[in-house]
């Protein structure tokens, strides 16, 4: 069997045109309040651009081509590394008010304490 | 066999990231769900990492001698790239969350402009279709890039105003012709190297050094008050650029990834441009904030200031507040005392809420995340559009840090440069109290008309001093907590 992957032509402009509206749809019901994080947070998602990264490094046969990759590859792991980071510490942040959510509030009952 | 077996599980292993990054990305949608659509995103990354490993199974085989060096390289760049930035992103400042997201996001457009840089140095394309499409992502990503940079230095204060000349437009118009045109010779030399020999490294270099020009030079004559939707296009255009240099690749996880992103950071560019009713056009090439110096219409009344403390009281007295935060208090790092006072107004009966204008801050929804930090429990904060109405039937109407964004001249004033600009009507509010450092003008460099209204009055000072004043006043009272 063969799994391989071809994208040529019309199955790439399929696989873009579909992938742009989930990503305007998921992106259109999330509320303002979560705007930073969801920027930050599909900063990381394209962060994934490491894995390319990782592949032409792989395939370089030259010092220049080393070089570059290695580039590409530093840079691409600092994205989604960084994009993470900063992305779960602000989503960590954000809690309801205490009466309405006990799970949550004993939560922070315990992070107070270690605190 | 291995080969197939390798080809097998990066291809799976690619496919459930993909599905991991829509679903991670879905799950942001809701306070209550997003703490996890991160982790499961991250997830996703992690696996996708991993597999690609598995492409020493495939390598190439002018590759093959050096393919220990490259996984060597890999790691290493792995770790250093990765740890360096995972530090920075723990310890950064929540108010230094913008500049951090430009930096991020310039490394991933640079790495999508290296990227493309490897495949055309190496001519690894097939065909004259991906040539292009190397191209564009190469020019995408390093706009990307160095546009984030600029994009940084300005938040960070590091370049402090826009850059601006004669026939800048003219130039950047220029550059971009010149750099399509060093792009279009690449194609032609490329789609005649069977005739003639001509060497592209040098044009490829032109081209990649153009792309870095432009970026700047876009990006140098904006203000700071509109990089936050600067860094959301920056955003969209390297999820763009990652998504192209996917179709190159041949990888579908990085086409997915990058469109995902490509089409979310417009969107966002679009409601960020909307709530501060500009167009993109507007915002990227109207030069905005020169234009304010301009007349200003006679404005009736006076300033009149109050004691901090004579204000917390008066909240104390109140049934229901509204406080409008902006980028002020966060300077003043006065989240935390605001809380504080806030947690003292709720146990005395006092209905407060928070209000935050969706531009509020350096970066939409910044507002939030420090109020989040500070301990604010979200339920406590409200969007424009679901408090504006509230204001009408307030007591207090409390703002502080902010400016433009409760300016009444954005409804009434035709001449006004915010006109349009959708507000909070804190002017509504029986009695409001600004705190704020000086007689100044807001980021728009435009009169505030409420300041002068009969029932506003001016608390001045330090947002953090203030608040530690009214804090005071209130515990002075001595009065029970309400049950």
């Amino acid at each position: 069997m063969d799994f391989s992957i071809a994208m040529t032509g019309f199955v790439a402009i399929y696989i873009f045109m579909l992938a742009g509206f989930a990503g305007w749809v998921i992106i259109g019901h999330v509320p303002a309040i979560l705007h930073t994080p969801l920027m930050s947070g599909s900063n990381f998602v394209h962060g994934i651009v490491v894995v390319g990264g990782i592949f032409a490094l792989l395939n370089a046969s030259t010092l220049q081509q080393q070089a570059i990759g290695f580039f590409a590859v530093l840079l691409g792991a600092g994205n989604a590394a960084g994009g993470y980071a900063v992305t779960d510490r602000m989503l960590a942040m954000f809690q309801v008010s205490d009466h309405r959510k006990p799970k949550v509030a004993h939560a922070r009952a315990h992070h107070a304490k270690k605190t | 066999m291995l080969i197939t077996t390798a080809q097998f599980a990066i291809g799976a292993v690619d496919l459930a990231a993909a599905f991991l990054f829509l679903f991670g990305l879905q799950r942001m949608s809701s306070p209550v769900t997003a703490p996890s659509g991160i982790k499961v995103a991250g997830v996703g990354m992690a696996v996708a990492v991993l597999a690609s490993f598995l492409y020493v199974f495939s390598v190439e085989d002018a590759a093959k001698p050096f393919l220990v060096t490259n996984i060597s390289l890999a790691v290493i760049a792995l770790v250093v790239g990765g740890g360096i930035a995972w530090f920075a992103g723990k310890r950064v400042a929540m108010t230094a969350m913008p500049q951090m997201v430009a930096i991020y996001n310039g490394l991933g457009g640079g790495a999508a402009g290296a990227i493309a840089a490897v495949e055309l140095f190496g001519g690894k394309y097939s065909g004259l279709t991906q040539l292009g499409v190397t191209l564009l992502g190469a020019l995408i990503g390093a706009v990307s890039m160095s546009g984030s940079i600029i994009a940084w230095a300005k938040l960070d204060g590091v370049l402090n105003r826009p850059m601006r000349f004669k026939g800048q437009r003219e130039l950047n118009a220029l550059v971009l012709l010149v750099t399509i045109a060093v792009g279009g010779t690449i194609v032609f030399a490329t789609s005649m190297r069977d005739f003639l020999d001509i060497s592209t490294s040098g044009l490829i270099y032109g081209f990649l050094a153009l792309s870095l020009v432009l970026g700047i030079l876009l990006t140098l004559p904006i203000g700071g008050a509109d990089m936050p939707v600067v860094i959301s296009i920056y955003n969209a255009f390297t999820g763009l650029a990652v998504g192209l240099e996917g179709f190159v690749l041949q990888n579908p996880a990085l086409m997915i990834a990058g469109m995902v992103v490509g089409a979310a950071g417009m969107l966002l560019t679009l409601l960020m441009a909307q709530a501060m009713n500009r167009s993109i056009a507007n915002v990227l090439f109207s030069n905005f904030g020169e234009v304010s110096a301009q007349k200003q219409g006679a404005i009736k009344g006076e300033l009149k200031p109050t004691a901090a403390g004579d204000a917390g009281i008066a909240m104390r007295y109140a049934s229901k507040v509204i406080i409008i935060p902006g980028y002020g208090l966060a300077v003043a790092q006065g989240q935390q005392k605001l809380y504080e006072f806030v947690k003292l107004l709720q146990a005395g009966g006092v209905n407060v809420k928070f209000a935050i204008h969706p531009v509020a801050g350096r970066m939409p929804g910044q507002m939030d995340v420090l109020l989040a930090e500070a301990g604010v429990p979200y339920d406590m904060i409200f969007q424009l559009e679901d408090i504006n109405a509230d204001f009408a039937t307030t007591d207090v109407a409390l703002v502080i840090g902010a400016n433009d964004v409760v300016n009444p001249a954005a409804r009434t004033d035709r001449s006004s440069p915010i006109f349009g600009m959708p507000i909070l009507d804190a002017d509504k509010a029986k009695q409001v109290y600004v705190v704020k450092r000086g007689e100044g003008k807001g980021y728009a460099g435009i009169v505030n008309s409420l300041f002068y209204g009969d029932n506003c009055n001016m608390v001045y000072g330090d947002a953090q001093a203030v608040l530690i004043k009214m804090i005071e006043a209130v515990r002075g009272l001595g009065l029970p907590a309400a049950a």
